[in-house]
């Protein structure tokens, strides 16, 4: 696989107000592959997600620590990778049906189905007590290719 | 997230500004469910054309609203959402949900705040 033209890794702790971080940081680092509004859009929509996750599920009674690493490629594959170190998810197929989720009254069980239907792949991998990886994919149209710095 | 309310007699309504996520969602909730306590309205109308970023997070305040006003035998409004929003909302079959003063259907129109 060819390398990177170029990425970006942030370290935060799961408060939620670096919800609205999260989605600031991979936005202005998107920025320089001039993606469209709805493109932008949707991968603000699918962060906020993996992040929101983290925070209520993840380390649900605890602070820990979020990574996000952001790889750009050539030919417009962006691809994000949210890790936390918490509690794990025991079934990962089972979680990602839509609708399900263990998190009571104000949750919907939809992250999953947002970050599945605003990316172009989604990829989940847990372990109970270590914590989990969401892979997430999405192709940025080339629009202005010659002002590609590569 | 900032919010305006008022009160009449025809019922309750809020008017939602700013980015709806998980970490706004907490306290707006808090505020409109006092609110709408308060008040005993009987409608409740949620004003989305502020709103400019909603996650699932806003889906879950949507159904938790829904079924306040219900077990109340009150009604939720859902007013002013964009296309970007009504996106998510589909997701959620939100389309589906008596909440609509009109069809939800894909207008341009993004700003502007619908007063009645
Ligand atoms: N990072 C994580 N760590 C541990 N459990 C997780 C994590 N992400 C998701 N889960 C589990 O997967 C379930 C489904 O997640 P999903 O985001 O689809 O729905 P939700 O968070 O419950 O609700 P919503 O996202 O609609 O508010 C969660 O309820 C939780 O049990
Ligand atoms: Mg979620």
């Amino acid at each position: 696989m060819k390398k990177p033209m170029n990425e970006m890794k942030v370290t935060f702790p799961s408060r939620s107000a670096n919800e609205g971080f999260a989605r600031a940081a991979v936005a202005a680092f998107l920025s320089q592959l001039d993606p469209a509004v709805d493109e932008l859009a949707d991968l603000r929509t699918a962060v906020s997600e993996a992040v929101t996750n983290c925070i209520v599920h993840a380390y649900r009674d605890e602070i820990g620590m979020i990574t996000i690493h952001m790889k750009l490629y050539a030919d417009g594959r962006t691809v994000i990778k949210i890790r936390d170190r918490g509690c794990g998810i025991d079934n990962v197929d089972k979680a990602m049906e839509p609708l399900f989720t263990t998190g009571g009254d104000d949750r919907s069980g939809l992250g999953f189905s947002v970050m599945e239907s605003f990316t172009d792949r989604l990829r989940v991998s847990s372990h109970i007590g270590k914590g989990t990886v969401v892979t997430m994919e999405k192709y940025i149209a080339v629009r202005h290719r010659q002002a590609r710095v590569v | 997230m900032v919010i305006r309310m008022d009160a009449t007699p025809s019922g309750l309504t809020v008017w939602l500004s700013g980015e709806l996520d998980h970490h706004s969602a907490r306290s707006l909730r808090e505020q409109v469910d006092a609110a709408v306590v308060r008040s005993s309205a009987t409608v409740l109308r949620l004003d989305f054309s502020g709103v400019t970023f909603m996650d699932s997070s806003g889906i879950g305040l949507i159904m938790g609203r829904y079924r306040l006003l219900q077990s109340r035998g009150g009604k939720l409004l859902v007013v002013g959402v964009s296309d970007r929003l009504l996106r998510v909302m589909k997701l959620a079959g939100l389309e589906r949900l008596p909440v609509w003063e009109t069809a939800p259907v894909d207008t341009k129109k993004k700003q502007g705040v619908t007063r009645k």
